[in-house]
């Protein structure tokens, strides 16, 4: 096949350049927050919320309101519930959690057997970004792009409360603003992804792209800005693949995200199984593949 | 911030430093009460020690003083200032005795002791000049400049210490809470700490620091604190840290060595030399029993 058309070809179409648009918008804003989930070990919260966002969305379509207002509201009904429940019991926190969004999630599906929608199960859980109006994409556009915005203008405090809570409150900084802040952001990010990937596969977009950038450096701002672009660039693989293939485009978004980690995990400079520059710069150590590790201080 | 009183940050650094904690006590959670009826005072330009047996209170008192366990009963005021108030201000500076963080976080020592300014910084903490200059100064003092871009886990224990000391300098609290910074410390930069206490005092701040290592007590601090789950003792150094009050303080668990009349002396004298030790520095009386001067210790202020 020829390359060009390769990657061309598909964005002649109007749905396909939606779609890939909202990828991006979503992938972006996931790459950031999976910084702060992997870091703070939230990486079931993420779960968690996004699971139980499910209840929300149907009772939201039975009352007419927005279906984002009522994912939100549920979601962070979740997180804000579950902290309650380990504050209160002896029950460690992953155990609460775990038990809340399945009790969620099960509602959800109860009531969506019982409701007449015109959603289907599959696009909601899953994702349909082939299908995004020109209306969901401004409504990502907004909830994504405000939380982005937020969590980079934050992204100091927030790191700071994530590595020592203690030492954030010793200097006077509001710690309980950022923790829910930050419980509020990760909804928020999860609400806006649902039409792209779905509140299944959502969680792959809020951990795979941290984690990659993770291995890859020991600089905060640096980790944000390999997220990113490992994300973003996993995306758009990602959609031409699944148009070339005619396979869900969320799943071979998160099928790329998920090579590339295993790409760094066996290969990373520093910390892979195999660091690639040992397996080719053997020696002189001058390899231009050395390059590419740009965190060697 | 708040409606109470619009005070801001350096009207209340301007104000001379104090920490009044009166007859607070602490319990657990688990019931288990750690301090009782505690009172003290201390006022500015003055380096005082918090002395006591594993136990005998002297974290639980610094959180206390942070705000980090509320007592039970009693009251702590931070430059005439309620705590929350006081640390909500940054004024305070604390370093707790272990660090509870993520070794593995992707930030390296100077960005640590940069988390040190975030109270002098805007709301993106967008680090000026003056808050490089002090990140600098901070990891100087500590001797930590040349391990600056290093992962923070990458770290022997005693330079994480360090780390941390540097970040709370670089804050700049007028009010400066220690718990413990010597252990695990080596001597050079125990000194080059030491010589920094004593400038920030003489600059007016109030530094509060526990320590095992007695026999250094006299030597740079001010005040001592005397604790065995309540405050058996407190005043300047002179007249508080004496030998009856420390046997007080700690019952059997220091080593005594007397060594006196012949074993001392040739002729006959009524002096003699105490070494009390916890296994740190030794401390060392010489002279008649009850005598509260100091001789015999290790002076290194020299021409004072
Ligand atoms: N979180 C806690 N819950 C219950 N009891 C506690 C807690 N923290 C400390 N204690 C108890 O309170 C008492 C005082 O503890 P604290 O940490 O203040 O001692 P310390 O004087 O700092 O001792 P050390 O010299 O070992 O540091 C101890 O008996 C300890 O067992
Ligand atoms: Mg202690």
């Amino acid at each position: 096949m020829d390359p060009l058309a390769f990657l061309i070809e598909p964005f002649a179409y109007d749905f396909m350049q939606r779609a890939l648009g909202m990828s991006l918008l979503v992938a972006a804003v996931c790459a950031v927050l999976s910084c702060y989930l992997v870091l703070k070990g939230w990486s079931l919260m993420g779960d968690a919320i996004s699971h139980a966002v499910l209840p929300g969305i149907v009772i939201a379509f039975v009352l007419g309101i927005p279906l984002a207002v009522g994912a939100f509201v549920a979601g962070l009904a979740c997180a804000l519930l579950t902290g309650y429940l380990k504050y209160n019991s002896r029950v460690k926190e992953d155990t609460v959690m775990g038990i809340v969004f399945s009790g969620m999630f099960g509602i959800g599906l109860v009531l969506f057997t019982k409701v007449e929608t015109d959603q289907h199960l599959n696009h909601i859980l899953f994702g349909n970004v082939l299908g995004v109006t020109v209306g969901d994409l401004i409504e990502t556009a907004i909830i994504a792009g405000g939380t982005l915005l937020v969590v980079l203008a934050k992204r100091r405090d927030l790191l700071l409360y994530c590595f020592d809570p203690n030492h954030a409150r010793a200097i006077g900084l509001p710690v309980n603003v950022l923790h829910y802040g930050l419980l509020v952001l990760l909804s928020l990010t999860i609400v806006s992804s649902i039409k792209a990937v779905g509140i299944i596969l959502v969680i792959a977009m809020l951990i795979a792209p941290g984690a990659t950038a993770y291995i890859l450096t020991d600089r905060f701002e640096r980790m944000l800005v390999i997220a990113v672009a490992v994300a973003c660039g996993s995306s758009v693989l990602g959609t031409l693949i699944s148009f070339h293939i005619n396979g869900a485009t969320g799943a071979c978004i998160v099928l790329v995200q998920a090579f590339a980690f295993l790409m760094v995990f066996l290969f990373a400079p520093k910390r892979g199984l195999w660091p690639i520059t040992r397996l080719f710069g053997r020696g002189n150590g001058g390899s231009p593949d050395n390059v590419r590790s740009a965190d060697a201080p | 911030m708040n409606r109470v009183d619009l005070l801001t940050r350096s009207e209340a650094m301007a104000r001379p430093a104090s920490i009044a904690v009166r007859d607070i006590s602490v319990t657990y959670p688990n019931g288990f009460t750690a301090v009782r009826d505690a009172s003290f005072e201390l006022g500015p330009g003055t380096i005082c020690a918090l002395v006591g047996v594993n136990g005998s209170g002297k974290s639980t008192i610094f959180k206390a003083i942070m705000g980090f366990v509320t007592p039970s009963a009693g009251q702590v005021q931070l430059c005439g200032l309620a705590v929350d108030k006081a640390v909500s201000m940054n004024i305070v500076a604390y370093v707790p005795q272990s660090e509870d963080v993520d070794w593995n976080f992707p930030v390296l020592v100077e960005d640590v002791v940069m988390m040190g300014r975030y109270g002098h910084m805007n709301l993106l903490r967008i680090p000026s000049n003056e808050d490089r200059r002090k990140v600098d100064e901070a990891l100087d003092r500590v001797n930590m400049s040349a391990y600056r871009t290093r992962q923070i886990g990458e770290l022997s224990g005693g330079q994480k210490k360090r780390v941390f000391l540097a970040r709370a300098l670089a804050q700049e609290g007028i009010i400066i809470l220690l718990d413990e910074p010597f252990t695990g410390i080596d001597v050079t930069t125990e000194s080059a700490i030491i010589d920094l206490l004593r400038e920030l005092r003489d600059a007016g701040h109030l530094i509060l620091v526990s320590t095992h290592n007695l026999g250094s007590v006299p030597d740079f601090c001010d005040q001592v604190v005397l604790l065995d789950r309540t405050v058996l003792a407190a005043g300047p150094t002179a007249e508080t840290f004496t030998q009856e009050n420390l046997e007080r303080t700690f019952g059997g668990v220091l080593r005594n060595f007397e060594l006196s009349g012949h074993a001392l002396h040739e002729d006959d004298d009524a002096r003699s030399l105490n070494v009390i030790t916890d296994d740190e520095r030794p401390l060392v009386f010489y002279g008649v029993k009850k005598n509260k001067k100091k001789e015999g210790r290790p002076d290194r202020k020299g021409g004072e």
